[in-house]
């Protein structure tokens, strides 16, 4: 039915696609890790990186405008978490869990809103850089550049990931607070500033993950809302905190969707919803170990 | 059971606002008349999610995908086969009621977040099966113009149908949470560890609390058919289960009104303020943000807590 070039070209689309819910996830299991919050905001994040890597697109001629918002648009994001971490959510982290995704439901909502304020409810688009544009043949299929792009980068913001929490000291603490939040504070260590920083990390890679995704999807409000739910899955599917376990978890929601789109289009979005259903009913916890 | 219900002495207040409720259709404006009625059946909602979270201690995230198949059971019954009208409004909470106890069996073999991750994963397969049946559910169109039984067709029966409905569901589940099941519901919630040493068989009673409070959820799915004559996905969409729980914090976890309270306050807010801005999940979110750092308790929670002081000790958890 199919020949073995449409279902390596839609593997490989299936896996890029992963990679930016990998980035993505790999943030808010992060936060989750160590901070415990289930942070509904990470999607909005995410929309915000978008429609910023969208406006500063527009601002500069020819393709630099899209590797500056690489840059500048994941660092904006992070001036946005840290402001709404210092002011709203440092207050709140004795609270029960169900407080804290009401609360962080909330700032989704506000952000939403402001999303809306600022770029309006129009849709928008991005252009890949002219380096990445067109496509290329590979195994007799033509496959865009910007896909093979996103499938190099991905395993690089694993690697730089792994770099920061294994071999970095303030990734090391965290790792740390992630098992035991009052043996670290015992230790000397600020937990609160701890908890700044890896919130802002986290919060930055939802940013990362929205410039990545801008130009292969329309931008949209709303995109905060369906991505949230995706990542949550992933996480939880993966092993909650488990940097690993968001990349296993990607990669199935990822490639089930891409093999619907190729099977049965009409429902490919069922797809990955039906894998998340079989791993927790095999697996409750997740496929790899949780940190909690 | 009755007589403990008129012995309250808010009993005579209760009655007052019922009556006031029963005469409201005759003076009111017929958009004062629509407006209660959506509150009649969001607050029925919000209760039927109270019952499983503030009595039951589970974590329903995922409570709308009860309300939107109760709704699609009955419009698709009423718009695609010729069994008479009743049937459908009965099918619908039964429908819920299923869906419940299929989503809840797996359910309750996990505990809180796991609990309503798994939740959310199931339910939105069904939001994503709804939403993509073009054919057979309309898709993100949804179903409209559902036929209506002459009786309850305009806005003032359907007003009256509903408000009987929503009165006799009340009574309903308050026997249900003053029963030996409700009180073993919340001795489970309040320490399940216990419950299951003294022999209560905890994943028993806490997917039996899911399929009652689902055949509720689906009660108001059929009534918001009955209101609004059409159904939509976004009724399982779950940025909906997360603002029922918003009307139930707002209103108070462990109180039996405190959800109508919030259902009332949310959509009345929402009507008047969406007249002025179309900024309201803003305005929604800064409430939100407001009412979980002054009112963790919510607003029935304060009132009684000014009250009747050292009342709430007796559902104080970690």
């Amino acid at each position: 039915m199919f020949g073995p070039a449409e279902l390596i070209s839609q593997l490989l689309v299936g896996i890029s696609r992963s990679m930016i819910l990998f980035i993505v996830c790999a943030g808010l299991s992060f936060v989750l890790g160590v901070l415990r919050v289930p942070n509904i905001a990470h999607g909005s994040l995410y929309m915000i990186g978008a429609f910023t890597t969208f406006s500063i697109t527009k601002m500069f001629a020819g393709s630099a405008g899209f590797w500056i918002a690489l840059i500048v648009a994941p660092l904006l994001v992070a001036v946005v978490s840290l402001v709404a971490e210092r002011a709203l959510f440092c207050h709140l982290y004795e609270r029960e869990h169900l407080m804290l995704l009401l609360f962080t439901f909330a700032i989704s909502l506000i952000l939403g809103d402001l999303v809306k304020i600022v770029w309006g409810a129009e849709y928008k688009s991005v252009s890949a850089p002219a380096l990445l544009k067109g496509s290329i043949s590979l195994f007799g299929a033509s496959f865009p550049r910007y896909n093979l792009f996103l499938i190099l980068v991905g395993p690089l913001v694993a690697i730089a990931i792994w770099l920061f929490t294994n071999k970095t000291k303030i990734g090391k603490i965290s790792r740390a607070a992630a098992v035991d939040r009052e043996m670290v504070g015992v230790l000397g260590i600020n937990v609160s500033w701890v908890f700044a920083i890896a919130f802002v990390i986290g919060c930055y890679l939802a940013g990362v993950g929205g410039a990545l995704v801008a130009p292969t999807v329309s931008i949209t409000l709303g995109m905060d809302h369906t991505l949230i739910i995706e990542a949550f899955l992933i996480v939880i599917i993966g092993g909650l905190g488990n940097m690993w376990g968001a990349l296993v978890g990607s990669l199935i929601f990822g490639i089930t969707h891409s093999f619907g789109v190729l099977f049965w289009p009409q429902f490919a979005i069922v797809f990955p919803y039906i894998a998340v259903v079989i791993v927790l009913l095999l697996r409750p916890k997740g496929l790899l170990k949780s940190v909690w | 059971m009755f007589k403990s219900i008129v012995r309250t002495k808010w009993f005579a207040v209760v009655a007052a606002i019922f009556i006031l409720l029963f005469i409201l259709p005759l003076f009111a404006p017929r958009f004062f008349v629509y407006i209660f009625a959506l509150i009649y059946v969001t607050s029925l909602l919000a209760m039927s999610l109270n019952m499983v979270v503030g009595y039951g201690g589970m974590f329903q995230f995922h409570h709308a995908v009860f309300y939107g198949v109760g709704a699609y059971a009955v419009a698709l019954m009423l718009t695609k086969t010729s069994l008479p009208m009743w049937v459908g409004f009965i099918a619908g909470p039964i429908a819920a009621a299923i869906t419940g106890l299929i989503i809840g069996w797996f359910c309750v073999r996990l505990t809180r977040l796991y609990f309503g991750m798994l939740q959310i994963s199931l339910g939105s397969l069904i939001w994503a099966i709804v939403f993509r049946w073009y054919s057979f559910t309309g898709g993100d169109d949804g179903i409209h113009g559902v036929p209506m039984p002459s009786m309850i067709s305009s806005l003032n029966s359907s007003y009256y149908f509903i408000l009987i409905i929503l009165v006799v569901c009340l009574i309903l589940m308050y026997m249900i949470i003053k029963s030996p099941f409700g009180s073993t519901l919340q001795a489970i919630r309040d320490n399940s560890q216990r419950c299951e040493a003294v022999g209560i068989n905890v994943r028993r009673y806490q997917l039996g609390g899911i399929v009652v409070a689902t055949f509720f959820a689906g009660v108001a799915g059929v009534l918001f058919v009955v209101l609004e004559k059409s159904v939509f996905a976004e009724m399982l969409f779950w940025v909906l289960s997360l603002e029922i729980f918003i009307m139930c914090l707002l209103g108070g976890w462990f109180t039996f009104a405190g959800p109508i309270l919030g259902a009332a306050i949310i959509v009345a807010l929402r009507t008047f303020v969406g007249r002025y801005t179309e900024y309201w999940t803003l305005i929604l979110g800064v409430i939100l943000i407001l009412v979980i750092f002054f009112l963790p308790e919510g607003v029935m929670g304060f009132f009684q807590d000014l009250f009747k002081p050292g009342a709430k000790e007796a559902v104080e958890r970690k």
